[in-house]
């Protein structure tokens, strides 16, 4: 048999456990026809099992209340939002001067509040409802990820309605631009291929609001508020159809606060 | 956040461990964890891989090694090792108390990149390739660091055991 040579590093992937099961083989079969190295590897692994011994008890101490990580995040959530805000309406004042003239046409929404919401939804499913390539950015599979994406953007956590209930599954989503700031959007299918939009984002204007239908341009949808994050669902269908899944995804979101 | 909670929360007693084990003194060292947990909260989002592990590790890492140089710069590092000795001692289980005692303080002999490497490996299970992108050095650094630790380590309790054998005057010139 010819067997690689073993290095310096073999013997410490030895020590350490990290070698694949033959290699760890060849190191033992090797360290007995080289006492003197053996006698060295044998000293690495006590002084592995040395330390760790000493250093055990340090590990199942009970935390300080200084290092309760649930507070620590509790905290800074409560830190960053009032702090957002303050941006947010920075860049509403910005938005409101040089915004007429910048982004004239493109983004902008009559009303505010809900009414805006409302009218982003709808331009957001106008724009990558339609799309076949890549309507969504992150697919549902990576769902964590978007979740975890969307939240710290917009910097408070943000459920995805679950609609299979009503027949319609997550395909993914994204983040979008809307005049007030970023939003989410997810975006779902039924079995025939019918798409709907969720978009979400925190609200200045109307943080609490009942639901609102609207309808244009061959789709409606609903708007609504809760707690300061609010949701648009669009869609295709007629009113009364989208209602129902409307209340279901605004229970779901409910349910989180 | 549930998902920071969950990654993060499990991984506090190791890096206590680690924290304790590099500082010696429990304070100093609850002291890195905190800031560390509080910078991990505000940089989740910015993590670019999978594995929290190694992530935690490195900014914990680099927390004590600029406090290292700080303290440097001022000057106490030896006061950190005589202030520390209690601290693993009163943990250690009675009968090995002095051995475990006696590992701690030859460990705290050799240079700091040789502790770091040695403790992430024996101690924490970091594989090779994590404890390069904790410290920010090759994995070949990683691999050459670690025997020399490894040598380092058992020089300095082989020299303590000739030590005693010499009589407590030989004992005193090796401190």
């Amino acid at each position: 048999m010819n067997h690689r040579p073993i290095t310096e590093d073999d013997l410490h992937g030895y020590v350490d456990g990290v070698l694949e099961p033959e290699r760890q083989a060849e190191v033992a079969s090797y360290l007995e026809g080289h006492p003197e190295v053996a006698e060295r590897v044998a000293t690495y692994s006590s002084q592995r099992k040395l330390l760790r011994a000493a250093l055990a008890p340090i590990a199942d101490e009970p935390l300080p209340p200084r290092l309760n990580l649930a507070r620590m995040i509790e905290d800074r959530r409560r830190r960053v939002v009032p702090k957002w805000w303050a941006i947010a309406a920075v860049l509403l004042v910005c938005i409101g001067g040089l915004g007429g003239w910048v982004i004239r046409g493109a983004l902008e929404t009559k009303g505010q509040g809900l009414t805006a919401l409302a009218q982003e939804a709808a331009y957001s499913y106008g724009v990558y409802a339609p799309d076949h390539i890549r309507p969504v950015e992150i697919r549902a599979s990576s769902s964590p990820e978007l979740v975890q994406w969307i939240s710290n953007r917009l910097h408070q956590p943000v459920k995805v309605p679950d609609l299979t209930t009503s027949g319609y599954r997550l395909m993914g989503g994204r983040l979008v631009a809307t005049s007030h700031g970023p939003a989410a959007m997810f975006m779902y299918d039924d079995d025939r291929g019918t798409r709907l939009v969720v978009l979400a984002r925190p609200m200045h204007e109307d943080q609490n609001g009942p639901m609102a239908p609207h309808s244009g341009d061959g789709v409606s949808g609903f708007a609504w508020a809760d707690d300061g994050l609010g949701y648009g669902l669009v869609g295709p269908s007629a009113p009364d159809a989208l209602k129902p899944i409307a209340d279901e995804a605004r229970k779901q979101t409910r349910s989180m606060i | 956040m549930n998902d920071m909670l969950q990654q993060i929360e499990p991984l506090i007693p190791s890096l206590r461990r680690y924290a304790r084990a590099l500082t010696r003194n429990a304070a100093t060292a609850d002291d890195l964890v905190q800031d560390c947990l509080e910078r991990a909260v505000s940089r989740w989002h910015q993590r670019r891989d999978g594995d929290a592990r190694p992530w935690l590790f490195a900014i914990l890492h680099n927390l004590a090694v600029s406090q290292f140089r700080q303290q440097a710069t001022r000057g106490p590092h030896i006061a950190l090792e005589a202030i520390g000795e209690h601290d693993v001692r009163q943990d250690a289980v009675q009968e090995n108390q002095l051995i475990y005692q006696d590992v701690m303080d030859k460990l705290a002999r050799l240079p700091e990149d040789q502790r770091a490497v040695l403790l992430l490996i024996a101690v924490e299970d970091l594989t090779y390739a994590e404890a390069s992108k904790v410290l920010g050095v090759p994995i070949g650094t990683v691999m050459s660091r670690l025997s020399r630790a490894r040598d380092r380590l058992q020089q300095e309790l082989e020299q303590a055991t000739k030590g005693t054998q010499a009589g407590p005057a030989q004992l005193r010139s090796v401190k």
